[in-house]
């Protein structure tokens, strides 16, 4: 018996992806018509000859690369001493990582502004590097539950306490230990967590507003009001990019620990994508 | 709870002198997660503490609950009224669509190729939110927006005649569907892999027809799933700023845009206010997680 063409199937399926790839299509197209009747990439140089642009964005990939680089060394260490000495811990530090999922950004930040502002024992907002690192810190915050689960997931499949035992029996210092042989085995966890880190990060409007940073969350929103075009260019490189940062935390996701960082041959592509 | 438990003063768990005698006692492993616990303490737990601690004071520091009456003065109860509205229906949007597309993908007898496309786009719209999805929503649905263009050029439907706008209720409902719908696709997924094909075979020779499988043993172990999910999705929404903010300005007074102006402007004339709504989002977020993992835990009595 052959089955009828899944007719209802296929118009939901169609209706969604015309939902979803319109926007998209309307926002590249609007991006193209700087100048009046044809086609052209004026916006995107618009952009590029911006130094607020360069200066914005650059702030924010280095804001971002600081916060996965403390996020990592934070929870790195942490997840391991659990899972090897401290068992009983683990529910506790799995609450207090997904906590920043029921804190909204705008909570976190008030947070922050009264905690470390003037008359506080730690004013950290009163000066321009002090409020840096509330910001990379809120960062870390914001991308813990995310680093935490890639991260926890990767440990899971790695023998810990065999891989540590083995090291300190060939004289190993504990510090040795976490540096050249765990963090080797899940350094494509950590990448997986990194690259969301920094798409979440990169964009993020609420805590670089408030905390007044020269972020390029701020800098979209300010270009939202003034120009046209460029805002819908914009848009366009945004998705690229988190398209891009996503792929790449699939690919990283879907590796085996310890396989080399850049494969020789693609033998095989990603397989099925379970994000 | 561990909020109880962090109530001390948050300057003196950091420096880890006082503590290491402490710990010694009970053995020196205690010291490797001290790290984490310092920094989730300062940079997490104490200023959501200080903010809750300060929704029950007055400004001389007095302890009071007057904040938490004034949220019931008639401008915060429309924030959160229309937070919550907004909230509600663009989650119930995205659940119903959500789980109707999730059918249609992994049940409906598609081509293989159209699951893993789906979710693969679904894991990065999903982040695709904030600014940039404001953007592209007026260059499709603003008022010279492709979309409003084609329609009204081609099919003769002016959109804004007919009422819409997207700088309005239902024009950020349709904008945040653009991220709750294929979050609904990738929180939904493993609940409908989860339906047993013995079920429906069960079904089938007790002499069920497709109607009744779906009526009487699918969507009844789905429910839990799909209710899980639906709070996931509003608390998800309700946290939202930067696209409300990028499309409407301040001019569509959410929760967190009123919290927004608050700590740019001190609007409210009382800080403390401030403290007592971002009590009221923290506790909204709260429920509605529990509530998930609640329904979660008993949507997984099925996968077993």
């Amino acid at each position: 018996m052959k089955k009828p063409f899944p007719f209802a199937s296929a118009l939901i399926a169609l209706v969604s992806a015309a939902y979803f790839l319109i926007p998209l299509y309307a926002t590249f197209q609007f991006s193209l018509q700087m100048v009046r009747g044809e086609w052209s990439l004026a916006a995107y140089r618009a952009v590029f000859a911006s130094d607020t642009f360069i200066a914005t964005i650059t702030y924010s990939v280095v804001a971002s690369l600081v916060a996965i680089m403390i996020g990592a060394a934070i929870v790195v260490p942490t997840i391991y001493w659990v899972r090897l000495k401290l068992p009983r811990l683990r529910p506790v530090i799995e609450f207090l990582s997904l906590l920043p999922l029921i804190i909204p950004p705008v909570v976190l930040v008030f947070g922050y502004i009264r905690l470390f502002g003037s008359s506080s024992y730690l004013p950290l907002t009163m000066s321009d590097q002090g409020t840096n690192f509330l910001l990379v810190m809120g960062y870390v915050v914001l991308a813990l539950p995310y680093m935490f689960r890639s991260v926890d997931n990767g440990m899971a499949v790695i023998d810990i306490a065999t891989l540590t035992e083995a090291a300190e029996s060939l004289g190993a210092s504990r510090l040795r230990t976490v540096a050249t042989v765990i963090f080797p085995n899940v350094r494509s966890a950590i990448v997986s967590g990194a690259f969301l880190t920094f798409s979440i990060s990169l964009g993020e409007f609420v805590l670089a507003s408030l905390l007044n940073r020269p972020a390029f969350g701020p800098y979209l929103v300010q270009m939202g009001q003034d120009r046209a075009y460029e805002p819908a260019a914009l848009a366009v490189m945004t998705f690229g990019l988190t398209w891009a940062c996503m792929a790449l935390m699939q690919y990283f996701a879907n590796r085996k620990p310890g396989s080399r960082f850049v494969p020789r041959l693609p033998l095989s592509s990603a397989k099925g994508i379970s994000p | 709870m561990t909020m109880a438990e962090a109530a001390s003063p948050p300057e003196r768990t950091v420096i880890p002198g006082p503590f290491t005698g402490l710990f010694g006692r009970i053995g020196w492993a205690w010291l490797g997660v001290l790290p984490f616990f310092a920094f989730c303490l300062m940079f997490l737990v104490a200023p959501v503490l200080y903010l809750v601690k300060g929704a029950f004071q007055n400004p001389a520091g007095e302890y009071t609950l007057d904040n938490l009456l004034a949220l019931a003065s008639p401008n915060i109860v429309a924030a959160f009224s229309l937070s919550i509205r907004l909230s509600l229906v663009s989650a119930g949007i995205g659940a119903i669509a959500g789980l109707l597309l999730a059918y249609a993908v992994i049940l409906g007898g598609l081509p293989r190729w159209v699951r893993p496309a789906f979710m693969t786009f679904s894991g990065v719209a999903s982040n695709f939110a904030g600014i940039p999805l404001a953007f592209a929503f007026i260059a499709t649905l603003g008022r010279l927006g492709l979309a409003t263009v084609v329609l009204r050029d081609v099919f003769g439907i002016n959109l804004y005649g007919v009422g819409f706008n997207l700088f309005s209720f239902w024009g950020l409902a349709v904008t945040y569907l653009y991220f709750q719908l294929p979050l609904m696709l990738l929180i939904i997924t493993p609940a409908i892999d989860g339906l047993k094909g013995e079920w429906r075979e069960a079904a089938e020779i007790l002499g069920a027809n497709r109607r009744q499988y779906w009526r009487m043993v699918a969507l009844p172990v789905l429910t839990p799933s799909v209710l899980g999910c639906f709070l996931l999705l509003f608390a998800n929404a309700f946290g939202t700023l930067a696209t409300v903010y990028a499309l409407t300005g301040s001019r569509f007074a959410v929760v967190p845009i009123v919290l927004f102006q608050q700590i740019q402007g001190n609007v409210l004339y009382n800080p403390n206010l401030g403290y007592a709504i971002a009590f009221g989002m923290v506790l909204i977020m709260a429920v509605s997680n529990t509530l998930y993992l609640v329904l979660r835990a008993r949507a997984e009595r099925w996968q077993k």
